[in-house]
């Protein structure tokens, strides 16, 4: 496999600040790579340095092997779509998709041939003399990336370009983007804040936080093995519990919770070398990963009881809000919806079950609490 | 409540409408028909037609005429490219803070009065002036020379006195120009003048129209300057009407060229909005 875009060691420092904090990172071609994390982490400023707008502090950014350092966005062969698409308003569909061929030098056919294959391909034909304003949230959507991919870059930048977009939208969006980029073979570096944006379109995830990179890995592996307790927290839901560990024993650990509940944990998921008697740790455990009211017969299971506060109800998202007994901790817990627990009300005194390998465990960073 | 609301327009239109016909459509009714009378050969006033026909007679008038209708155009133009780079500098790239520094630089000039700026530019450029004197103490000159009342000294005062309402049309409509175009443009591989020409012009064409209209107008309506900076070889189309007011005291002649002034101005500009594709009523908004 080629390598498309490498980034090494990137830093950007605004005076004392700084931005992006030696990044390192390669794309494969043809690979969709999201960048996620929360706003002010950096991810725009990555972005923003390999498509050239931005000089990194230090580091390198190579396209296909080539170090693009000096090199202006107007000569590099990457194309971003930006966050709010920057259509030009004073160009019709077709002039602005021809805007960047024009300056590549093609001939006036050439240009109309591949403004009427490019539209076939995102599914607007017949949009040619479509004024911008006439079009809808998912139509600019699809122009923008028109007008970039009839370059054929190397690599295409997409810069959080479905957050404008209502919900319904965002996920149709969100699976036609997908299907676009197995059709056309580019490779994509997609950056967003939006969890199931990057985890349902992406080959990999790189999870960023203040200008560094937690995690790089694909989507199952950052719900299901998240390496730090930043990703095990920003992907996906997770309830998190702290607590202080008291024996181990080959591959389990008892953990003790400050509200005197006794768990046991399979530390094959634990990558954690720090992890002894006495420490203190955070455990992480997946609403989903809870079960309610488990058969009595299942072991490896640590069981406790909660009282329901409230049923958050979102189809097949519903959850439980509830606290175990003698707690105030409050956790979210799945609440799946086949009819088994319609008779679930608020104040309800619940046992709930989770398997000792479902939780994750991470010493606890003293800097941090 | 009708009846409130029409008493409301009453109040507020009254001042407005006395303003516009009193001071502005009587005297220029009273101009108009001035205009269309003239002296017979027994000296009695009778309608006619001579007076416009003498501007088209006289080639002195209609040379005169061109002339600052073509140097108006010039310096709308060299306003416009001196004024599109400010107002871009302004808007897009220093900091908020300073650029409403920036601008209130730019208003300075214009608390004082155009004839005192007229004469500021006549004390730098005067035989005896500033620029002179630094330029012989410098050696680069042997001895003074004369840099007031020559075309281009005339050109460049018109262009200093209508600087500002170029540069306040083209800041308000560069600053709805979102940046992020500029970017796009140069992302798909344009250069400077791809983007100048594409993307930024195309975006600032209200602006750009409306503070031509403005300058072009003001330019060729000036007196002041063409007349203290352009002297005796720099004939202005006002200083024509001004003779014929109050030189020849023939007011019928006058009128009538300064009638000639509006339609053959008003002439200009509406072909300037059919070149460039815009309409009036969108320049205005």
């Amino acid at each position: 496999m080629h390598i498309d875009l490498s980034v090494q060691n990137i830093t950007k420092k605004f005076k004392d600040f700084t931005a992006v904090d030696s990044v390192s990172f390669k794309v494969e071609q043809g690979r969709f790579f999201s960048i996620l994390g929360p706003s002010g982490c950096g991810k725009t400023t990555l972005l923003r340095m390999i498509a050239g707008f931005t000089e990194p502090t230090h580091g390198i950014i190579a396209i296909r092997g080539k170090n693009m350092q000096g090199i202006t966005p107007n000569k590099r062969p990457v194309n971003l779509i930006f966050q709010h698409l920057a259509l030009f308003p004073m160009m019709n569909v077709a002039q602005n998709i021809a805007f960047g061929l024009q300056r590549q030098g093609h001939g006036k056919a050439d240009i109309h041939k591949k403004i009427d294959t490019i539209l076939d391909r995102v599914d607007l034909p017949g949009f040619q003399d479509k004024k911008i304003d006439q079009l809808s949230g998912g139509q600019k959507q699809r122009v923008a990336i028109a007008r970039c991919l009839v370059l054929e870059p190397t690599v295409l930048l997409l810069d959080e370009p479905l957050g404008a977009l209502d919900l319904k939208l965002r996920d149709q969006m969100k699976v036609e983007l997908k299907k676009l980029q197995a059709k056309v073979g580019t490779t994509f570096v997609y950056i967003t804040h939006d969890q199931s944006e990057a985890l349902v379109m992406s080959d990999y995830v790189a999870v960023m936080n203040k200008g560094r990179f937690e995690q790089v890995d694909t989507p199952q592996n950052l719900y299901n093995h998240p390496a730090t307790p930043f990703t095990a927290q920003f992907v996906g839901d997770n309830n998190a519990w702290s607590g202080r560990v008291t024996q181990i024993s080959d591959t389990r650990a008892s953990l003790v919770t400050p509200d005197g509940n006794t768990f046991t944990i399979n530390t094959i998921n634990t990558n954690d070398p720090s992890f002894s008697v006495d420490a203190k740790v955070d455990l992480f455990l997946r609403p989903e990963a809870m079960v309610i009211q488990p058969d009595p017969s299942m072991d490896q299971l640590n069981r406790f009881e909660i009282i329901v506060k409230a049923i958050l109800f979102d189809g097949a998202n519903s959850r439980l809000l509830a606290t175990p007994i003698n707690s105030e901790k409050e956790l979210i817990i799945g609440l799946p919806q086949n009819r088994q627990f319609d008779h679930v009300r608020p104040l309800d005194k619940l046992e709930i079950g989770w398997h000792e390998a479902s939780g994750i465990c991470f010493a606890k960073n003293e800097a941090q609490a | 409540m009708k009846n409130q609301s029409r008493w409301y327009l009453f109040f507020f239109m009254t001042p407005i409408l006395l303003w516009l016909f009193l001071l502005i459509v009587l005297p220029h009714i009273d101009l108009l028909i001035m205009s269309f009378r003239m002296e017979d050969d027994a000296g009695d006033m009778v309608w006619s037609l001579g007076n416009y026909l003498t501007f088209f007679t006289e080639p002195i008038y209609w040379a005169t005429f061109a002339r600052t209708a073509l140097y108006s155009i010039l310096v709308t133009v060299l306003t416009f490219v001196i004024a599109l780079p400010i107002a871009f500098y302004i808007t897009h790239v220093v900091s908020p803070k300073l650029s409403g520094f920036l601008m209130l630089l730019l208003l300075l000039p214009f608390w004082v009065s155009e004839l005192v700026r007229v004469y500021g530019w006549m004390i730098l450029l005067r035989e005896s002036g500033v620029l002179n004197h630094f330029l012989v103490q410098l050696g680069i000159l042997d001895k003074p020379v004369e840099m007031l009342y020559t075309d281009a000294t005339m050109i460049l005062g018109l262009v200093y006195t209508s600087m500002l309402f170029m540069v306040v049309p083209l800041i308000s409509v560069l600053e709805s120009l979102d940046k992020t175009l500029i970017e796009a443009a140069f992302d798909l591989g344009a250069n400077m003048w791809i983007v100048l020409l594409r993307i930024i012009i195309p975006h600032a064409m209200p602006g750009i129209v409306s503070g031509s209209i403005v300058v072009f107008m003001l330019t060729l309506g000036n007196y002041l300057t063409p007349n203290l900076m352009g002297g005796k070889n720099s004939l202005w189309f006002t200083e024509q009407i001004y003779n014929q007011f109050i030189a020849s005291f023939n007011w019928n002649q006058g009128s009538a060229f300064g009638f000639l002034l509006l339609l053959l101005s008003s002439l200009i500009i509406w072909v300037g909005l059919k070149l460039s594709g815009q309409t009036l009523g969108k320049v205005v908004k």
